[in-house]
């Protein structure tokens, strides 16, 4: 009996796409699955990429427009419209950086809790919380922002000028809360990182729990702790309905917590079923579709380099 | 030194009677032999419901080093974390009997064992020295016992580093190497120098020696020798010859048929391995198990 | 010496805290939805339509909900596990491995609102389907079969090399090795992730509010099954606004007099379901684990 020979694939591209064997439907079909996914991400960036820029290319808005403060998308009652985005811009930028200084000492000290403090009794009721809280879906978020803290605010803090009670501070509190089970669970998985044995030569030498969390633990988490919050921020910047449902959605420049104003996600979010095809507003639209598309690259490959592992010192 | 020897109580979990115990107490008229720096009386540690130590009693003079040796799993570990209460920190651990340390009782609910840990050091078996500086590594413990005055702390880091038999391998990379980048027999030594920077009075090393490399074994045997003219020491051992070459007393410590580790023969280390007065103590040395 | 003690003290004090406020946070949030539908959540509201001048029901939007649901998972599963066999059993560490991750990555971090205007153009302008059930379902398609594909992955990674070995040894086809050995006792984990991301997509809205579309359904006749017929309810070819972007609509436009109850009542339905599968995902992945390695 001649010992039967494995054909070896003919080409590098076949080889390093795994096909070292007989080419077999399973493989390909699960191949064919896979390219899917990338043929999807490439449709999906292009076809923002491609829109996003028609603004520039097919409506002539010079790129610095896009950078002032005025918003003024209809033509019709008005001279000339003007496609200022600075407004959105600066909107999803305060939003996100507000919203994660409120949820930061909440969800740090919950993981915290949760890795260096807790009971396994108090685990057992910590970790399906936070599960239910990242299920709970965003529009009942802003749904509950809506019904109940826009009115609180309009009604307790009228005096500190809370006029409406839509305002920044309001997008900023839904949210923190919306980001706080993403950052506890990624500085929680950072903080049960750091060996046991940090903390026992740290508890030997005769320190308390407090100390060994504030000067070994909290020290050698200090990449994921940041990674976290990083996350969170994404996770604010890219949230749509329930920030649009209580930021009050007026385009200006945001000058105080107490006013409303806008983002990026409630201003696509309200305008884009109005819109026609092909016209200048619809295209700013996707101009601020692909900025958001931008700014998410952008986080993505800031988590990436602060995941990296820190190199020992020589 | 007058020998006092208990008398055999049979134990009704166990239908062995008990081995006696050479204990060398004081007497009153010779103040020149010194109480003995840790007494334990009694001590039983349980994890939830099962016994992992029974019935131990032993007294560790001052200034000697004490090996514990024996089999795997009979509570050495368990015991030595008694004495800085390092088992506090396990959940289902539970001690009763007595420990005192200079007489009084570490598990009184008026000590705290925050306190406790800066007089009674332990040094790990796997060196674990914090991603810091050398520098910073030593000046832990004092730093955050409230030394805050740079030039004492800069003695106290010298003179621990010095002790350690580290100083002159570091001294000129103090504050730029960290901890983590010396080699493993280093990393002990500055574990042992983070540990003697706090000033304690009782060191307790748990294998200290047992991840390292036989040339750095050597020299953590040889710088043991030397602290025990500053130190009181208690070494858990594995290796045999590691106790008799660096140990004054040894304590043999074996596992019953309960799986609770219990102390079968203590006494000097000279008599204990050339003239064992209990059996099983005879086949551990000779190797017959363990 | 007792400074450092009170601090100690005071952290963990304030550590116990923050965890008692966000806990209790999660109970108001339920609680406040659970008492504000109290009356108002009935099997009459689960079933009924939508009514202008009375408390109606949510009845289409529901199965609007649930039929998105399905049809998403009938595309996303399928391929999301062809897709994950292959990054974990074929496919070789290299060039083609880094593209696949970097685009799930990407995909997972881009906003669903963006995700939305993407199935707008795509599958509601550019074939000129107008808003549809299958357009929302493809949009959501869109960033649930990478998200699929990964815990596939991980499900089948997790399987021990033993298993694998054991099989190829006894000449088994490596195929076969996957269908018989690898699979099975991946699907514990495989079906928690499933259950996990039919509750993100029971949740889903801001992709759908521009692909599935806004206009709520008065009735439906669910005796037609015509699936080509845009007008019944089981054809996938006409609008289909689901329980959360039918929340959403509460906010933007207003109407009736019973939107704050309707929409109360809808939160706390959703957030119920929300648990359901939460709890499912755990109960059953453990109950599969441990039919799998135990019995």
């Amino acid at each position: 009996m001649t010992t039967p020979t494995l054909p070896i694939a003919r080409s590098r591209l076949r080889r390093s796409l795994g096909f070292t064997e007989r080419l077999d439907v399973p493989r390909r079909l699960s191949l064919a699955a896979a390219a899917f996914v990338v043929l999807m991400v490439g449709l999906l960036l292009s076809f923002i990429t491609w829109n996003g820029v028609q603004l520039f290319a097919h409506s002539g808005v010079p790129l610095s427009e896009i950078f002032s403060g005025t918003w003024h998308p209809d033509p019709s009652t008005q001279s000339a419209a003007i496609f200022g985005l600075l407004p959105f811009i600066l909107g999803t930028l305060f939003v996100m950086v507000i919203a994660a200084l409120i949820s930061m000492p909440l969800s740090v000290g919950l993981a915290l809790f949760m890795a260096e403090v807790a009971p396994r009794w108090a685990r057992s009721i910590t970790q399906p919380a936070m599960e239910v809280f990242v299920g709970i879906p965003s529009v009942v978020y802003g749904w509950l922002g809506l019904t109940v803290l826009v009115p609180f605010l309009r009604t307790n803090l009228h005096d500190l000028g809370f006029t409406v009670g839509f305002s920044l501070l309001a997008g900023a509190l839904v949210l923190s809360l919306m980001i706080l089970p993403t950052i506890t669970s990624v500085a929680l998985d950072a903080f049960v990182t750091v060996p046991g044995e940090m903390r026992g030569a740290s508890l030997a030498l005769g320190t308390t729990r407090w100390q060994t969390i504030r000067h070994v633990v909290l020290p050698a988490a200090r990449s994921g702790v940041i990674t976290a919050v990083v996350l969170g921020m994404m996770r604010a910047a890219g949230e749509a309905l329930a920030v649009q449902m209580v930021i009050g959605n007026r385009p200006v420049i945001p000058t105080s917590l107490a006013q409303p104003m806008t983002t990026l996600t409630s201003q696509i979010t309200l305008d884009m079923g109005n819109t026609v095809n092909g016209e200048a507003w619809n295209e700013a639209l996707w101009t601020m579709g692909l900025i958001l598309l931008l700014i998410s690259l952008g986080f993505v490959v800031l988590v990436r380099r602060l995941s990296r592992p820190a190199k020992v010192k020589p | 030194m007058t020998v006092v020897r208990q008398p055999p109580v049979p134990s009704p979990a166990t239908d062995r009677v008990p081995i006696a115990i050479d204990v060398p107490t004081p007497r009153l008229a010779a103040p020149a032999v010194a109480p003995p720096k840790l007494v334990v009386h009694g001590l039983n540690v349980f994890y939830g419901a099962f016994r992992a130590v029974r019935d131990v009693s032993l007294a560790i003079p001052p200034n000697s080093v004490t090996a514990f040796i024996g089999p795997s799993g009979c509570g050495k570990s368990t015991i030595l974390r008694c004495f800085d209460r390092m088992n506090d920190l396990i959940a289902s651990a539970r001690v009763e009997g007595q420990v005192l340390l200079d007489g009084e009782d570490v598990y009184a609910p008026t000590v705290q064992a925050v306190e406790l840990r800066r007089r009674v050091g332990l040094v790990f078996q796997r060196p674990n020295p914090f991603p810091m500086s050398i520098y910073e590594n030593v000046v832990y413990g004092p730093r955050r016992h409230g030394v805050s005055d740079r030039h004492r702390l800069d003695e106290i880091a010298e003179q621990s580093l010095r002790r350690a038999a580290l100083w002159d391998e570091v001294k000129d990379d103090l504050r730029r190497k960290s901890g983590l980048a010396l080699s493993g027999g280093q990393q002990q030594r500055l574990c042992i120098a983070r540990t003697i920077a706090v000033d304690p009075e009782v060191i307790l090393m748990d294998e200290p020696a047992s991840a390292l490399d036989p040339s750095a074994t050597l020299r953590i045997e040889d710088l043991i020798a030397e602290l025990r003219r500053t130190y009181t020491i208690v070494i858990v051992t594995h290796n045999m010859q590691q106790a008799s070459r660096v140990s004054d007393q040894t304590a043999f410590f074996t596992m019953g048929e309960d799986r609770a580790g219990y102390l079968v023969e203590m006494g000097e280390t000279v008599r204990i391995f050339t003239n064992p007065k209990e059996q099983l103590t005879e086949d551990y040395i000779s190797g017959r198990f363990g | 010496m007792t400074r450092t003690l009170w601090a100690d003290r005071a952290a963990t004090a304030v550590l116990w805290a923050i965890a008692v406020f966000v806990v209790a946070i999660l109970i108001a949030i339920i609680g406040h939805f659970v008492l504000a539908s109290i009356g108002t959540l009935s099997l009459d509201f689960v079933t009924q339509d939508p009514s202008d001048v009375a408390i109606g029901g949510v009845g289409p939007v529901l199965f609007n909900s649930v039929y998105v649901l399905v049809l998403t998972l009938v595309m996303t599963v399928p391929l999301g596990i062809l897709g994950g066999i292959y990054m974990a059993e074929y496919a070789r560490e290299g060039r083609a491995t880094t593209i696949i991750r970097f685009c799930q990555e990407l995909i997972s971090s881009v906003p669903s609102i963006v995700v939305g205007m993407f199935g707008l153009a795509l599958f509601v302008s550019a074939t000129h389907w107008g808003y549809t059930a299958l357009g929302g379902s493809l949009a959501l398609l869109v960033f649930n079969l990478p998200l699929m594909a990964r815990l596939t992955e991980q499900a089948i990674r997790a399987v021990p090399e033993d298993e694998r070995h054991g099989s190829l040894a006894l000449g088994a086809t490596k195929w076969h090795t996957i269908r018989h050995v690898v699979l099975p006792i991946a699907i514990p984990g495989m079906v928690t992730g499933v259950i996990l991301t039919a509750g993100r997509i029971f949740g889903e809205a801001a992709a759908l509010i521009f692909t599935s579309g806004l206009s709520t359904p008065t009735s439906y006749n669910y005796a037609n099954l015509n699936l080509l017929d845009p007008r019944s309810p089981w054809s996938p070819l006409h609008p289909a606004t689901t329980l959360s972007v039918f929340i959403w609509k509460s906010n933007a436009e207003g109407l009736g007099l019973f939107v704050r109850q309707v929409a109360d009542s809808s939160s706390a339905l959703l957030v119920i379901m929300v648990l359901v599968f939460n709890l499912s995902a755990r109960g059953l992945g453990r109950l599969l684990q441990r039919r799998v390695t135990g019995a």
